[in-house]
């Protein structure tokens, strides 16, 4: 036991608090392993390489949208609009592409390099209005975004006219449908993805200011941080990733329509939330949301290996999701009593 | 003779080991306003929670109309007959004038609902009273700051209050709002009711109480009917006592100020507004020299220091640096600009859970790191500054949280010291430090000031600014009253000025 002689400057290690500072870190790690061993106890062929890519290809959409999102609500700011930015841009991709004759819609062909530059502009300039919205003008993003979902869901819906688009440009073929030495090319993207959006986030100035907005800011606007500048560009980011994603995922599906990217709204913030980032901003990142990824992907694909009613998966995953927010909020109350208690 | 309305006596409060109140005799008359005075930490405001039941006294006793009364509650305070109106006003500025008089009390027709009529013409009628004639169906918001607090005034009066206190009434009011707020504060005193009335500004205590008491360091020190012989300096030698107790700190004696008329200003203020904060608001920061800018809460000041920041923009007028205008977009721009800022609270410089080093680092990474972060340089910048300012414990990769306050405010000044700003805007850098922290800040400050950088120090504490400042400014109710540029100041005269 320790002598109350000891110095404090050097107190004894505490499991309890490591754990309590590490909530956030720690709690989706044990859901994923929890969810790794029942499943590949309740289903023999659940652990196996090929399903692993089964899993990675599965969330390769989700992850490259939970890329932006991450940004975003390291911000403590929120995205509702990146599912539909990902399906206009989809449309505004295939709009620019020679489609079928039995595509009944008035699209403009050009070239397939063209079409892709027209429609990343396309999704940054519905991020850049988002941005101005919520920088300039003072619109909440949680209220800005759901009109820029509502918006999104229009463009989509005045350039595919109620019909199916297939054809997508050979370069967005290859990257969502096609494969490189066996792994396809989908998962390649989104790891390259995460792997820059986590350089940019630990090694640049700009990932630096992303967490010190997020922690504080005030603080941040008092050591002179251009603060909306900050917003504004996550907002852009989070609507370029959200666009990428939707080209990639015409690909992967195969055909372009409205609404196609409906349930990816849900699934990337859950996996953001889920992997432990901070709904108040400023904790968490791209390790935490691959993490969140993993949990959501194994949850989907192990839930079609064990028998269970289909409808109830829906709820299950609701399920899933309140539980990640209450460890979040949970894992905040933790630390600000632990300071009020200090 | 009847006892008084309410009396206090030996009334004992401490919070932690800090003793708020020692002992205070305090007595209201019937039918009388009474004045009270001190300064900030003196007990004022102690003692009316007491009265109003938001804290308990720890001993002492509490008696109205000559019969014991101990609040558990502010709800037991408004039982009893004690009202108050706050200068941060409770009202509803969304809600109709009428619905403000009765918030939380709405007359209610036989069928449970609220019964407009009667509301409004009841609003109506109390307010003719207390002589303000106004539409009590209009949105309150929609009227001037002393009709909403007239208004609130009418509901605490409704409410049944015979005790009223009223904390800085006067500090957001135009001298015809303050004149006609008097009118009626005198008609409410004259229909039996009486009143405590609590300001920093002595002149309006003077012209309004019947009675005056001063407060200092915890103890009500004297009281007496206003009168001859009762004045502004009186009042003044009594807040500030004999100064026998800690005389290093009092600042009794005279200050010779060292104002350096000749030097180079890096920063001129012209003429600037921001309507209802300041007016016309003009000076200039001289290189090497600490410009002390003191005022009472609310007076502007806070908002003028957000001004030089770029984190408000002023209506009308300009700041200049090196006689070029400036046009601060934001406060990116106004640290680029030159210029460096130390906001009053350290929830507003610092990052609690971050570690030291990006405390520090957060003002001047854009000259450390184009792109890429550079972690050698910007530790060994974090670990040279924290070590020139003394920062206990060192070490700069420990949660910030982890310091001690005083510690952590020197990191917020050291975050300006890699890329020396040539202005430093510092709002009450000495607010709630001990005495040893506070002399680290004057050092640290001066040798700031030593070296050529220009400092604007903001403070509603008279200790802060005469122990810091070369030159005073005065600010009251948004306009620069004095200036003490040369020769000699004290705390009394100070204090006169505001």
């Amino acid at each position: 036991m320790s002598s109350p002689e000891a110095a404090p400057a050097r107190p004894s290690f505490d499991l309890g608090r490591a754990l309590r500072n590490q909530l956030r870190n720690i709690a989706p790690f044990a859901t994923l392993l929890v969810l790794v061993s029942f499943f590949s106890i309740a289903a023999p062929t659940f652990a196996t390489l090929g399903n692993l890519e089964n899993i990675l290809q599965q969330v390769s959409v989700t992850a490259i949208i939970a890329v932006g999102l991450t940004f975003v609500i390291l911000t403590a700011e929120i995205d509702l609009s990146v599912g539909a930015i990902a399906n206009a841009t989809a449309i505004v991709l295939t709009f620019f592409t020679a489609q079928p004759d039995y595509v009944n819609i008035a699209n403009i062909p050009v070239p397939g390099g063209v079409a892709i530059v027209l429609a990343l502009l396309a999704c940054a300039a519905l991020g850049g209005v988002t941005a101005f919205g919520v920088t300039k003008i003072g619109i909440p993003s949680f209220i800005m975004t759901l009109a820029m979902m509502q918006i999104g869901a229009g463009v989509s819906a005045v350039l595919v006219r109620g019909q199916i688009a297939y054809s997508v440009p050979p370069l967005i073929l290859t990257l969502g449908s096609k494969t490189v030495l066996g792994v396809p090319w989908i998962i390649v993207f989104a790891a390259g993805l995460l792997a820059v959006a986590h350089f940019v986030l630990s090694y640049t100035r700009f990932g630096r200011y992303v967490y010190m907005v997020g922690g504080n800011r005030e603080a941040a606007e008092y050591s002179g941080v251009n603060v909306k500048l900050i917003i504004g560009a996550v907002m852009t980011i989070s609507a370029v990733c959200s666009g990428m994603a939707g080209m990639l995922g015409v690909a992967y599906f195969g055909s372009a329509q409205q609404n196609e990217f409906d349930t990816f709204l849900l699934d990337a913030i859950a996996a953001v939330v889920v992997g432990g980032t901070s709904l108040f901003g400023g904790r968490g990142g791209i390790g935490n949301t691959i993490v969140g990824l993993f949990v959501l992907g194994v949850l989907n694909n192990g839930l079609d290996y064990v028998k269970i009613d289909s409808f109830l998966k829906i709820l299950i995953r609701g399920l899933i999701l309140l539980i990640a927010l209450v460890i979040n909020i949970y894992a905040e109350k933790l630390r600000s009593s632990r300071e009020a208690g200090s | 003779m009847a006892p008084p309305r309410l009396e206090l006596t030996g009334m004992v409060k401490s919070f932690g080991g800090v003793q708020a109140l020692r002992g205070v005799d305090f007595a209201l008359q019937p039918g009388s306003i009474h004045g009270v005075a001190g300064e900030n930490g003196a007990g004022k405001s102690t003692l009316m929670k007491i009265i109003a039941g938001v804290h308990a006294g720890d001993a002492g006793e509490m008696h109205i109309d000559g019969a014991p009364v101990r609040f558990r509650s502010t709800r037991d305070a408004r039982a009893a007959g004690i009202g108050m109106v706050h200068q941060e006003l409770s009202v509803a500025p969304d809600l109709t004038v009428a619905e403000n008089v009765f918030l939380g009390s709405q007359p209610v027709s036989a069928l449970g609902m609220v019964a407009w009529k009667r509301m409004a013409n009841e609003a109506a009628a109390q307010l003719r009273n207390l002589g303000l004639e106004i539409d009590p169906r209009s949105r309150l918001g929609d009227y001037p700051i002393g009709v909403q607090q007239l208004v609130e005034l009418a509901r605490v009066l409704f409410s049944g209050a015979r005790i009223v206190i009223l904390d800085e009434p006067t500090s957001a009011l135009s001298h015809p709002e303050i004149l006609r707020l008097f009118e009626v504060l005198r008609k409410i005193r004259d229909g039996g009711r009486s009143l405590v009335f609590i300001s920093h500004f002595l002149d309006d205590i003077l012209d309004i109480s019947d009675e005056v008491s001063v407060f200092r360091n915890g103890s009500c020190v004297a009281t007496a009917k206003v009168g001859p012989g009762i004045t502004k300096s009186w009042i003044i030698e009594r807040m500030i006592g004999s100064g026998r107790e800690d005389l290093e700190e009092s600042y009794l004696g005279d200050i010779t100020l060292k104002s350096r008329a000749g030097a180079l200003p890096a920063l001129c203020v012209k003429n600037v507004t921001l309507a209802p904060f300041y007016r016309h608001v003009s000076f200039e920061a001289r290189a090497g020299e600490v410009l002390g800018i003191y005022g009472y809460m609310g007076c502007g000041q806070i908002e003028l220091a957000r001004t030089l920041f770029g984190k408000m923009r002023p209506q009308s007028g300009v700041l200049a640096m090196n006689g070029r205008d400036l046009t601060l977009a934001n406060t990116s721009a106004a640290r680029r600009a030159g210029l460096g800022y130390v906001p009053e609270s350290r929830s507003a410089m610092l990052f609690r859970e971050e570690p030291i080093y990006r405390n520090v680092s957060i003002a001047f990474l854009e000259y450390v790191s184009r792109w890429l972060l550079k972690p050698a340089r910007e530790r060994a910048q974090a670990v040279e500054q924290t070590q020139r300012l003394g920062v206990r414990p060192p070490g700069v990769e420990s949660r910030l949280g982890a310091l001690s306050g005083g510690n952590q405010q020197k990191v917020g000044l050291a975050k300006w010291l890699t890329r020396p700003p040539k202005v430093l805007v510092l709002v009450e850098p000495t607010r709630g430090m001990d005495v040893g922290a506070k002399e680290d800040v004057v050092r640290i400050v001066k040798s700031l000031a030593a070296q050529g950088m220009a400092i604007i120090v903001l403070s509603t504490e008279p200790e802060t600014v005469l122990s810091l400042a070369d030159r005073v400014l005065v600010m009251r109710k948004g306009e620069i009253s004095t200036e003490f540029a040369d020769g000699a100041i004290s705390k009394d005269r100070l204090l006169a000025a505001a």
